[in-house]
């Protein structure tokens, strides 16, 4: 069941430049664990040490935020997009 | 003309356009959704801009072309070079100038009819009620994040509409906070990333096209918050990607629990916003570790006496083209697995633009093994200052 993760510009350094990945995934957390095992630098800034979503990143599945949802064991079906949204704080540096 | 048409705090709504204004606004009045109605609520309404930077300068053009009543500017920022490749409203010869007065006098040279308050000073837990209070809308163009949350929180407090925008490289959010039934800030980001996890100068700058397009859609919303009319991007977080040249939506819900906005405040007054952000709120970690330094003007008596030196530089190669001081070329992002490139008997002096992020190679060598590991303290900027000027600060 391939969903797309969409990598957020301020994290595309630590996931080898990309801007999207694919997995086959049935849950949130899975597809987020395939990313981090694919590319580890991106661990740190999804996850806590003991391996909890860390709270300042929102995770969407298409257009819903899964603390609404069932969080990281929120289901995902072919097709959906998941994509992590980091605080960013630029205006005018 | 400016005198009658002002609308000070208390005073009477305006009522009525001169016919130099019906003319200048003629392309609003001929639209059913503006009219001379919708004109007069932009005449009569009070937008405070919160920095007049990058977001701040298609902000603060368009509100005043549009005949927004009166503006405040607050900024406490100086124009310089580096601004002008975004920071449209303000000119060459704006160099040096405080940021609010240089918006003023160019908006003003747009619009003589309104009335624009330059506030030079920096917003504080201090002075935000009291600046916020005689506007109706708050729009944040700020560049850190404890001013965000201040300024999210000031608008919760007052009842005030926040139109937020914010950009990265070149990717941007808009949204509008602050509504009676929609989100605030904290229902979207709880709280802020520590220090250490926010993208470091390596990897900061922004497209200059960036800002003026999504200070655009702020604008646009402000305006349609005053008209009363159109779907405003409350409860909608609007994602700009320009490199894909994409706009993605998804659903901001009020988060019932949230400790400014929900139904249990628990936040019920402007806090410590440095504080709550771990001081730092923008940059990279400065590293606490103190590490062993070298000036530019001695890295330069002991290249010219012949001291065998190896210059590392860990910037990244787009910066290495920019200027250089010919060193050896390794990204401090790569340094753990490019190592072996170095000669740990040799002694090595690490630099980057401003030295921060070779303070933070150095502690990393030192700890590594590598004993003579020095830091240029200030980088390429010191070195520029106080060595050889013709080497270009960026």
């Amino acid at each position: 069941m391939p969903v797309k993760v969409i990598i957020p510009t301020p994290l595309r350094p630590y996931a080898g430049k990309r801007a999207s990945a694919e997995f086959n995934a049935g849950t949130v957390g899975e597809a987020l664990r395939h990313l981090t095992t694919e590319f580890a630098d991106l661990r740190k800034h999804l996850f806590t040490e003991d391996g909890k979503l860390r709270s300042f990143v929102n995770v969407y599945v298409n257009d819903e935020d899964i603390r609404y949802l069932a969080k990281e064991n929120t289901a995902t079906k072919d097709g959906d997009t998941i994509s992590i949204i980091p605080s960013i704080a630029g205006g005018c540096f | 003309m400016a005198t009658s048409t002002q609308t000070e705090p208390g005073t009477q709504p305006v009522t009525g356009l001169s016919k130099e204004e019906i003319l200048r606004y003629s392309r609003h009045l001929i639209m059913p959704e503006v009219g001379m109605e919708g004109q007069l609520k932009l005449k009569n309404a009070k937008v405070l801009l919160i920095g007049t930077g990058g977001l701040g300068a298609p902000l603060g053009l368009y509100l005043a072309a549009a005949g927004v009543g009166k503006l405040g500017l607050v900024d406490f920022d100086v124009v310089d070079f580096t601004n002008l490749q975004r920071q449209v409203t303000f000119a060459t010869s704006d160099v040096g100038k405080p940021k609010s007065q240089a918006a003023r006098a160019r908006l003003s040279h747009l619009n003589p009819d309104i009335q624009i308050d330059a506030i030079e000073a920096q917003l504080t837990s201090a002075n935000a009620l009291e600046l916020f209070k005689d506007y109706d809308i708050i729009v944040d163009g700020t560049d850190n994040f404890p001013t965000r949350y201040l300024v999210n929180d000031a608008c919760i407090l007052l009842g005030k509409p926040n139109v937020y925008g914010s950009i990265f490289r070149f990717e941007g959010q808009v949204t509008v906070f602050g509504m009676p039934d929609g989100p605030c800030y904290r229902c979207l980001y709880p709280e802020p990333p520590p220090p250490g996890l926010v993208p470091s100068c390596a990897e900061g700058g922004v497209l200059g096209v960036l800002p003026g397009i999504v200070g655009s859609i702020q604008a646009m919303e402000t305006i349609k918050l005053i008209l009363g009319s159109g779907d405003n991007l409350i409860g909608r977080l609007l994602l700009f990607d320009a490199l894909g040249m994409r706009f993605r939506e998804l659903k901001l819900r009020k988060n019932p629990k949230c400790p400014m906005c929900g139904a249990n405040r628990v936040i019920t007054k402007l806090i410590d916003y440095y504080e709550f952000c771990g001081v730092r709120g923008e940059e990279a970690p400065a590293p606490n570790v103190q590490v062993p330094e070298i000036t530019p003007r001695e890295l330069q008596s002991r290249l010219d006496r012949g001291d065998d030196l190896f210059i590392l530089d860990v910037r990244e190669p787009h910066e290495f083209q920019i200027c250089n001081l010919k060193g050896h070329l390794i990204p401090l992002g790569e340094l753990p697995r490019r190592m072996h490139e170095l000669d740990s008997s040799r002694e090595i002096v690490a630099h980057c633009r401003s030295g921060k992020r070779s303070a933070e190679a150095v502690d990393f060598l030192r700890k590594a093994g590598f004993r003579k590991v020095l830091n240029l303290k200030g980088g390429i900027l010191a070195w520029s200052d106080e060595v050889d000027p013709s080497v270009p600060k960026y």
